[in-house]
């Protein structure tokens, strides 16, 4: 009996899971890229332990994500790509969207997990104020991820026969994820601000990456497809 | 398999990509119990056809006929077709059984292991590591695996891309003797080569391409000779 389409959304991510369990390569890169870029920021902006200003501290954050997880969607498309196995995929009767948000929920699975240690390190390293406002934080980077992962997962399948492919994904990624950078990182610093927090403008911001998560699953959904198929 | 199979009839089938012209007026009729190979130079249109026939491309003009379906792209009807092309498609990261339930199951045919072991045990690979990843197996075992993975559902059509690239001779004869099984099996075999010999041991049918059109077709009741083969491609394409 052929399964449900959320069965087939997580038959799709359990396989990256499982992969990534296994080899954990994926996670140790996007952790290792996460962790530089952050120690690097906090040698140029934490003097004689004063602490940043909170818009550079969450400016800092969102860098090391859209990094980080950029590393982390080229090498999960690159597991599809060798072998051919995204062929395999393409020709069971499961419907496209499933595939897309199977890649998607693996994707973003694995930026979370990275994210937990990236927030942690950024907390301790800039003295940041994230534990007592860990849960509108959480709200905004789970919507960024989603975000990001959902744009990123197009441009990775569509990159997927392309050559450099890395450089390509890049260039034509971070263009249409500034908004969700901007968003969010405006958002994280209006809630760390040790000063006067703007919880407010932090909503605003949250509900303005809850929109743009809805029109960019919505572009992916419809345009994932034409480009995995490329034609 | 799904009762009788109806043949697999392609009429007038035109493909462009960026202004090129890769498949045009195709029209042929692949029989269920059959091997059809399909022969050409390079850039001939071979694996632009196996790609329409796959559902992976859309066919810019003419159709594909299979019984009173359309087999368009992304078509439910990939459901009854198996493909084994020159790369294995497989996950390197996972086993052997692993790859064959995750395929069977997103065929919506995942009957646990006992079905993943038998057809292991029909392509000879019953006794590989069971925990071992399958990026550390050989060509040929990963082409066996292939072939266990197009299987898995149980197809009508099967689909074959150059599937003897880089096999050693008695993977390629291997492979060759299952080509034969799966023809007596009755499905439809379509195969996409360059290897002349290889295609007169299994073909019943040769349809040859040259720049996007059928240049040759022919069915024969006896198999076609190797010399016969090659003379054949010589006429329709030179040497």
């Amino acid at each position: 009996m052929a399964a449900s389409f959320a069965g087939q959304v997580l038959r799709v991510a359990a396989k990256d899971l499982r992969i990534e369990l296994r080899s954990r390569e994926v996670m140790a890169t996007m952790t290792f890229m996460a962790v530089v870029i952050v120690l690097i920021f906090s040698f140029a902006f934490v003097v004689e332990g004063t602490r940043p200003p909170p818009g550079v501290t969450a400016g800092i954050l969102w860098v090391a994500l859209v990094v980080s997880g950029t590393v982390g969607l080229a090498r999960t498309f690159d597991r599809e790509r060798e072998g051919e196995a995204i062929r395999s995929l393409l020709m069971t009767p499961i419907p496209r969207p499933a595939i897309y948000l199977g890649k998607l929920a693996a994707t973003v699975t694995l930026m979370l997990l990275t994210e937990a240690v990236l927030t942690a390190l950024v907390a301790v390293l800039f003295s940041a104020g994230i534990g007592a406002s860990i849960g509108r934080v959480s709200a905004l980077l789970i919507l960024g991820t989603i975000g990001f992962a959902a744009v990123g997962c197009v441009f990775s399948a569509a990159l997927l026969r392309a050559r450099g492919r890395d450089a390509m994904l890049s260039t034509l990624l971070y263009p249409i994820i500034v908004p969700i950078v901007i968003a969010g990182a405006r958002g994280t610093a209006q809630i760390i601000d040790p000063v006067s927090p703007d919880l407010d403008g932090a909503a605003f911001w949250t509900q303005f990456l809850g929109a743009l998560d809805i029109l960019f699953l919505t572009v992916g959904l419809w345009s994932f497809e034409p480009v995995v198929t490329g034609d | 398999m799904n009762g009788a199979i109806d043949a697999l009839v392609l009429r007038q089938v035109g493909k462009i990509y960026g202004g090129r012209r890769a498949l045009a007026d195709v029209s042929a009729r692949f029989e269920p119990g059959r091997v059809a190979a399909v022969l050409g130079p390079n850039g001939a249109g071979k694996s632009t056809l196996l790609g329409i026939l796959a559902t992976l491309l859309a066919p810019a003009s003419g159709e594909v006929r299979w019984g009173d379906a359309t087999l368009e792209r992304g078509s439910p009807l990939r459901a009854r077709i198996g493909y084994v092309g020159h790369d294995p498609g497989l996950y390197g990261d996972l086993t052997a059984e692993e790859n064959l339930r995750l395929f069977a199951g997103l065929h919506g045919r995942d009957h646990g292991p006992t079905r993943a072991r038998t057809l292991l045990e029909r392509v000879g690979l019953a006794d590989a590591a069971p925990d071992v990843a399958v990026r550390g197996f050989s060509r040929g075992m990963l082409q066996r695996l292939a072939l266990a993975r197009a299987l898995a559902h149980d197809p009508d059509l099967l689909l074959f891309d150059e599937p003897s690239a880089a096999l050693d001779p008695a993977g390629a004869a291997w492979l060759g003797a299952e080509l034969l099984a799966e023809r007596a099996a009755g499905r439809i075999v379509v195969l996409v080569t360059h290897d002349l010999d290889a295609a007169a041991a299994v073909a019943d049918q040769v349809v040859i391409l040259r720049r996007g059109r059928v240049v040759f077709d022919e069915t024969r009741t006896e198999r076609f000779g190797p010399q016969a083969l090659r003379d054949a491609y010589e006429a329709s394409c030179g040497r």
